[in-house]
């Protein structure tokens, strides 16, 4: 099963990695995790504070506990939305990407082009396509009767935020599919013809079931793709109007370079980030315990 | 979010399944439906990148009245747009370069050898994919100041590798255990040095990998906006930091910022037209 | 169930053939018979899977008609022709358990579902699946997967034919004897019609009662695996079939006599009808080919390879070309001078790669 040799001079290759992953990840963790447990009187003089960020921000009667739970509740609907959306609909259009020809190459790249547009420029092209004055949409809404103002209303905040999630990934979860799709032998296709499927059915029972492991590695990006989204919402909406769209990272980053209210980030983050990882990690094991149970 | 308003929009992409489901025509019309959802927006961009401002203002017109191109005039017009273009390319340059080179051994490493923790090192690295940039936003600020990278293309190229050194780590493994072990042994045999075994034979084989790997580091790192205005002011100012300033005191500039916007999205249609043979591929990350 | 017509079915890729070379399948005329067993051999990119996909309709032949007992089916779509095919690799459907795998072609199709679950019953009874057959399919064996494919292949009793597309390339040597005798079993037990690709000839000759032998798109020889080994009609079939194959030489035929090498040949035929002194091409197999204590051919062994159950001597006739001969049991063989003896009634002609008919001495044509 596993060909890999015991060497354990293989350190050596990793420790270029090591050494950035060092810098770039654990001394700033290390920061956090400081902060969280201190205090300070500014000027730089801290003191202990033990776990009372972290009771504090866990707490929904605390100011900043009902802050932390309000946009932790609001970025797990986010996230569970789009991919509610994302997944069926990249699936769609996997599907409806031509077999042959020169019209595949130009419908992947065509495809591929939001993603890679710089998170506030996806922003910008939303909020101009999205105002009541001057935005194609907001304008045609408006004209037809439709109550609709992103910085008035929650729900029209709410729907432009998903769609522009949407226009913008998507494209992922197709291309993903496409990959998917591609590998699966003409066999599969023949002998269901032979057996009489109908377009449903091979739908159902072999595409479907061949896209699994790409579909657990997008749903897994797309998790943490839209749990940590800042830059495209905050474009478009700035959180509002009032706290209505304002996502866990919004909101971190409102209180850690805004407020400069280090304690409470710091708790903030690390919690975040726990709960980022525990989500990821807990649908890691589930998709991969699912497995081994059917080959058991 | 009420229940039935999430299953709604699943409704509807099951109708467009069962549409795409009834052959090419039905497959075309659906194609056609997304590339006018993806583009739309898209055009409406471009439209106003090529207005003036007092057409923007003036209403709604589907193609510019007085076509113009004052905005992207002023554009290459302005030393600092120069900067702020050449900054973004160069902190994605780097890091690009950085990413791939650093995680070529260490997925070299993972893929071929076992060794004291590398299971948990390689978890340990991944769970630096799912850490939000928020996070990092304000410790990140603190540790560039204090070792005087602020305000520098390396302060953005090094913040990136937080995420694109596990990534390319992780594509490269991918990759890297799709070639046959065989085939460093037979080098060895032939009398290959390691290193030249690296460079010669192997490097050449994994090719595509690479070539993977690159393309999203450069696009995970053209893209992300938070780390990349956070830990730049002045001199390292890159695109992001220069379209905040149309949303000046003056009000908005809606025609500097389309223009700009449609700037930036021609080094991505660029990098996307050099990999289309690759994309179906690339995006299976030699996993599937 | 009916016999399957094969009315001038030819194919080219991309249509519109301009020369021969442009055939995949160069048209051909056959006709199977109902509830026999048929093997197409031959070497891959001969044809043979072109021609099975056009029988079950994944290809449209550019060429001819189909018939399939007296209706035309050339132009049918695969789903309404009655025809199941198995590939060369298991197709199974993942989520679904072997036995729902086995019910899917008669569900697809309508069919009652006690009738379904008796069908199913009998099949995986003949395929040692019934343990299985509550298991989800895709945590089985390669093998086990091949047999629920082929299963599926034998679930539907009305189809009209049974095609194989080299189903055992993927199974475990060991178990490959093992399945074929089973699909034999299962050809005697259901009575079905049974086309069966392979590039390996064990397999064709144990399963077939008739073997299409294929070549660069052509029919070369359609025959029991008795006549393809006693009278191949084409020089590819001599030397394809038969292990070692057909020793073949070149050499001039002058009535009942042929010339090889400077030695002569008396043959167990006489062929007035070829010219004097034609050059032909003589195949014999190693079988017919003995070295001989006794009178014979001078030869020179150049190899002796000692098969176990038999051994074969490899003799250069001095003129450049050479024949692997039998060396009977217990005569003692070295390299050097020996003797060899030709079965002039197993020596046949071949002119242009075509077995030639000649004349029985006696009289009758052979």
């Amino acid at each position: 099963m596993d060909s890999r040799v015991w060497d354990n001079r293989a350190w050596l290759f990793v420790v270029p990695v090591m050494a950035f992953v060092l810098f770039s990840s654990l001394i700033p963790m290390m920061t956090v995790v400081n902060y969280s447990f201190q205090d300070s009187m500014g000027q730089n003089s801290f003191f202990w504070n033990g776990p009372g960020w972290f009771q504090n921000l866990l707490d929904p009667t605390t100011a900043v506990g009902a802050r932390f739970q309000g946009a932790l509740l609001r970025n797990f609907a986010f996230s569970f939305t789009v991919l509610a959306i994302e997944i069926p609909l990249g699936i769609a259009v996997a599907l409806c990407i031509p077999k042959s020809g020169w019209r595949v190459g130009a419908v992947l790249v065509a495809i591929a082009l939001p993603l890679l547009i710089p998170y506030n420029v996806v922003g910008t092209i939303w909020q101009l396509f999205s105002r009541t004055d001057i935005g194609l949409l907001g304008v045609a809404l408006g004209r037809s009767g439709v109550p609709f103002n992103v910085t008035q209303n929650a729900g029209s905040a709410w729907a432009v935020i998903v769609l522009m999630d949407v226009w913008h990934w998507t494209s992922m979860v197709a291309l993903l599919c496409y990959a998917g799709l591609k590998a699966i032998p003409d066999a599969y296709y023949q002998a269901a013809r032979i057996d009489g499927a109908n377009r449903w059915s091979v739908f159902r029972n072999i595409e479907l079931p061949k896209l699994r492991k790409v579909l657990v590695i997008a749903m897994l990006l797309r998790f943490m793709g839209s749990f940590m989204i800042y830059t495209e919402p905050f474009t478009v909406t700035g959180g509002g109007p009032g706290e209505d769209t304002s996502f866990l990272s919004i909101d971190l980053v409102k209180m850690a370079l805004g407020q400069v209210d280090l304690g409470n980030a710091a708790a903030y983050s690390l919690v975040y980030n726990l709960i980022t990882l525990t989500v990821c990690w807990m649908f890691f094991t589930y998709t991969t315990h699912a497995d081994s149970k059917d080959v058991a | 979010m009420s229940a039935s308003a999430i299953s709604a929009p699943l409704a509807t992409s099951g109708t467009r399944e069962a549409r795409a489901a009834r052959g090419p025509k039905g497959r075309t019309i659906g194609m056609a439906l997304y590339m006018l959802f993806l583009f739309v927006p898209v055009y409406w961009l471009v439209n106003a990148s090529f207005k003036t401002n007092a057409d923007i203002l003036s209403g709604l017109s589907l193609w510019p009245q007085h076509p113009t191109l004052e905005n992207y005039s002023k554009i290459f017009a302005d030393p600092d747009w120069h900067s702020a273009f050449t900054n973004s390319i160069l902190m994605v340059v780097i890091n690009t370069v950085i990413s791939v080179s650093v995680a070529l051994p260490a997925a070299y490493a993972f893929s071929r050898y076992r060794f004291v923790g590398d299971k948990p090192l390689f978890f340990w690295l991944l769970s630096n994919l799912m850490a939000p940039p928020a996070v990092y936003a304000l410790p990140f600020f603190n540790l560039y100041s204090a070792t005087g990278l602020f305000d520098s293309i390396w302060a953005v190229a090094l913040a990136h590798c937080l995420f694109n050194v596990p990534l390319a780590v992780w594509i490269l493994e991918g990759f890297i255990s799709g070639v046959p072990r065989e085939i460093d042994e037979t080098a060895e045999i032939d009398g290959y040095s390691f290193p030249r075994f690296f460079v010669k034979i192997f490097l050449p084989l994994i090719a595509n990998g690479i070539g993977v790997a690159a393309f999203f580091c450069f696009m995970f790192s053209w893209v992300e906006q938070l780390l990349a205005t956070t830990l730049t002011t002045v001199n390292a100012k890159p695109i992001a930091g220069m379209m905040s300033r149309a949303y000046s005191a003056a009000g908005l500039d809606w025609g500097l910022l389309a223009a700009a916007g449609t700037l930036t999205m021609i080094p991505g249609a660029i990098v996307i037209w050099f990999v289309r043979n690759h994309i179906a591929k690339g995006f299976a990350l030699g996993r599937v | 169930m009916a016999q399957i017509t094969l009315d001038g079915i030819g194919h080219a890729y991309g249509g519109d053939p301009k020369t021969e070379a442009d055939y995949a399948l160069k048209p051909i005329h056959h006709v199977w018979e109902a509830g026999k067993a048929y093997a197409l051999l031959g070497p891959s990119g001969c044809g043979k899977t072109t021609l099975l996909n056009i029988i079950s309709g994944l290809v449209i032949p550019s060429h001819g008609r189909l018939l399939f007992g007296d209706r035309d089916v050339t132009r049918l779509p695969t789903e309404r022709r009655n025809i199941a095919q198995v590939f060369q690799f298991p197709v199974i459907y993942d989520t679904m358990t072997v036995a729902e795998n086995l019910a899917f072609p008669l569900v697809n199709r309508g069919v009652a579902r006690p009738r379904i679950d008796a069908r199913v019953g009998e099949i995986a009874a003949m395929l040692d699946l019934t343990a299985d057959l509550k298991r989800r399919a895709r945590g089985l064996t390669a093998d086990a997967k091949q047999k629920i494919s082929l299963g599926r292949g034998l679930v539907r009793s009305d189809v009209s034919a049974v095609l194989f597309d080299e189903p055992l390339t993927v199974i475990d040597p060991a178990l490959k004897w093992e399945l074929r005798s089973k699909l034999k079993a299962v050809h005697r037990a259901l009575d079905l019609l049974m086309i069966y690709v392979t590039h390996d000839q064990v397999e064709a000759l144990t399963f077939a009662d008739k073997v299409v032998v294929m070549n660069d798109g052509r029919a070369v020889q359609i025959g029991t695996p008795a006549e393809l080994f006693e009278r191949p009609e084409h020089t590819f079939v001599g030397y394809f079939i038969g292990s070692p194959g057909m020793n073949l030489l070149r050499g001039e035929v002058a009535g009942a006599e042929a010339r090889v090498d400077g030695h002569v040949l008396p043959l167990g035929a006489a062929y007035p009808a070829l010219p004097q002194g034609m050059a032909v091409t003589l195949g014999i197999r190693p079988d017919y080919a003995t070295l001989t204590a006794g009178d014979g051919l001078p030869v020179t062994v150049t190899r002796v390879d000692d098969l176990g159950r038999k051994r074969l001597a490899h003799a250069s006739l001095g003129g450049g070309q050479s024949v692997v001969a039998t060396v009977p049991h217990g005569m003692g063989v070295e390299t050097g001078p020996a003797r060899l003896r030709l079965d002039p009634g197993k020596i046949h002609v071949y002119v242009d790669e075509r077995r030639v008919a000649g004349r029985d001495l006696v009289g009758r044509a052979a």
